[in-house]
């Protein structure tokens, strides 16, 4: 079948973009947290939180949209005769990398995504964050250019790639058979639930799974990826990618004025804190993990859906770091940075470091 | 005089890099490159046009797809 692909044209990446950018501020309207229409980092981290991974009462909830991303990814993959199950490409490194990217995103608070959307609401900190995003995937570019390189995967049992696919549809069936009860913090003593705090802060959760299934749907399609756009300017000067997050930015922006969602500032942004150094710093670390494994956050989750068993394990990497940034004080509030985030994100930066000095092929 | 870039297996950007460091050294002729996944076939098609490339042939395999970049 060498029918064009029309979801990756120039056309096909801005609509997507425009898309997300839209119902992003959309589900923020509908009851998501302030620049959280979507966040992968902040809905995995809520994921880990709802799982008892860690106990921070504030972000705790079964995010159904990371639900939809994957799923949706994986109906795109079987309509278009895109579903390849794959897996052996250093997988215990994507784990390590999702990890750390998990960490420095919560320094910061806030994946890519979030990193757009934060801009398009007004919060100038966003900036920061954009800034160290875009130096840690430089880094990574260089990485890239001498030869780093995590090998090849090989084909494997179609079963392989339906794992993370089917441990997002048991999550799905332990949100519907446990709901919140009011006034308990864990339901029928399995999923906790935030009564305060942005993981009390949802949107209804058919709104926010239809959303997550056109979102995952779309972005299989059209490969959208926030590292990949970054990287692709960076390493061979190509806008395709970046025509979608510039999209994204707009359209949310726009939608944002529409809702009156906007808010222009540094002061009292919503789930953001003001410690530029580490905006910057934070986002560094997760540009450089997502550019050593090959995707951003969410294109990670596509990936998975789409059959990649080493995106998965990325993903895995990332709800347990998640788990470690809240229960080690490494995660930022408000407030600023936590205890001990600093230290986190040094250690981070020198674990991506090692991991692309010696990860390289001679050419 | 053709030749062969495998990229199948290799996950984002490397394709990409992989035919553009070919494309680059062989100046012009014919080059067939080897990918697993649709998303790769695209990347490789879009750096290939950006080099004054063209995809002349794309053949669809067992593990994936065979495509011949030509420049005249």
């Amino acid at each position: 079948m060498s029918a064009k692909n029309l979801f990756a044209t120039p056309t096909g990446i801005i609509g997507v973009g425009a898309f997300i950018g839209v119902f992003a501020a959309l589900l923020q309207h509908w009851g998501n947290p302030g620049n959280m229409g979507i966040c992968v980092a902040c809905m995995e981290r809520d994921i880990a939180g709802a799982l008892g991974l860690h106990r921070a009462e504030v972000v705790q909830y079964m995010r159904p949209e990371i639900i939809g991303f994957v799923l949706g990814s994986l109906g795109a993959a079987y309509l278009f005769k895109e579903f390849r199950s794959r897996a052996g490409s250093a997988p215990i490194v994507r784990f390590v990398l999702g990890a750390f990217a998990m960490i420095g995103a919560l320094v910061f608070l806030g994946c890519p995504w979030r990193a757009l959307l934060r801009l398009a609401g007004g919060d100038g900190n966003a900036l920061f964050g954009l800034a160290g995003l875009a130096v840690g995937v430089w880094v990574g570019t260089l990485f890239l250019k001498s030869g780093y390189n995590l090998g090849r995967s090989q084909k494997t049992h179609t079963a392989v790639g339906w794992l993370l696919p089917l441990i997002m549809l048991g999550f799905l069936a332990l949100l519907l058979i446990f709901p919140q009860v009011a006034g308990q913090a864990q339901s029928g003593g399995v999923l906790f639930y935030s009564s305060k705090g942005p993981g009390s802060m949802r949107a209804p959760i058919l709104a926010s799974l239809l959303v997550g299934l056109a979102v995952g749907f779309l972005a299989q399609r059209s490969r959208f990826c926030t590292m990949g756009a970054i990287r692709d300017l960076i390493l061979f000067r190509q806008t395709h990618l970046f025509l979608g997050i510039a999209s994204l930015v707009v359209f949310a922006f726009v939608a944002n004025l529409v809702l009156g969602q906007f808010k222009a500032g540094f002061e009292g942004q919503p789930v953001a804190h003001t410690m530029s150094l580490w905006n910057f710093a934070g986002m560094v670390l997760a540009g450089l993990a997502f550019a050593l494994a090959g995707g951003c956050p969410g294109r990670q989750l596509f990936l998975a859906g789409e059959g990649d068993g080493d995106a998965a394990v990325f993903v895995l990497g990332m709800i347990v770091g998640a788990g470690l940034a809240h229960n080690f004080g490494l995660a930022s509030s408000p407030a600023g940075v936590g205890p001990h985030g600093v230290a986190a994100v040094v250690i981070g930066l020198l674990s991506c470091l090692f991991i692309g000095f010696t990860m390289r092929q001679k050419a | 005089m053709s030749e062969t870039v495998d990229a199948r297996g290799l996950s984002c950007p490397q394709p990409v890099i992989l035919t553009l460091n070919k494309i680059k050294a062989m100046g012009d002729g014919e080059l067939t490159v080897l990918v697993d996944t649709d998303t790769s076939k695209e990347n490789v098609g879009r750096a290939a046009n950006s080099q004054g490339w063209r995809v002349s042939e794309e053949i669809h395999e067992d593990d994936g797809f065979k495509l011949i970049l030509r420049k005249a």
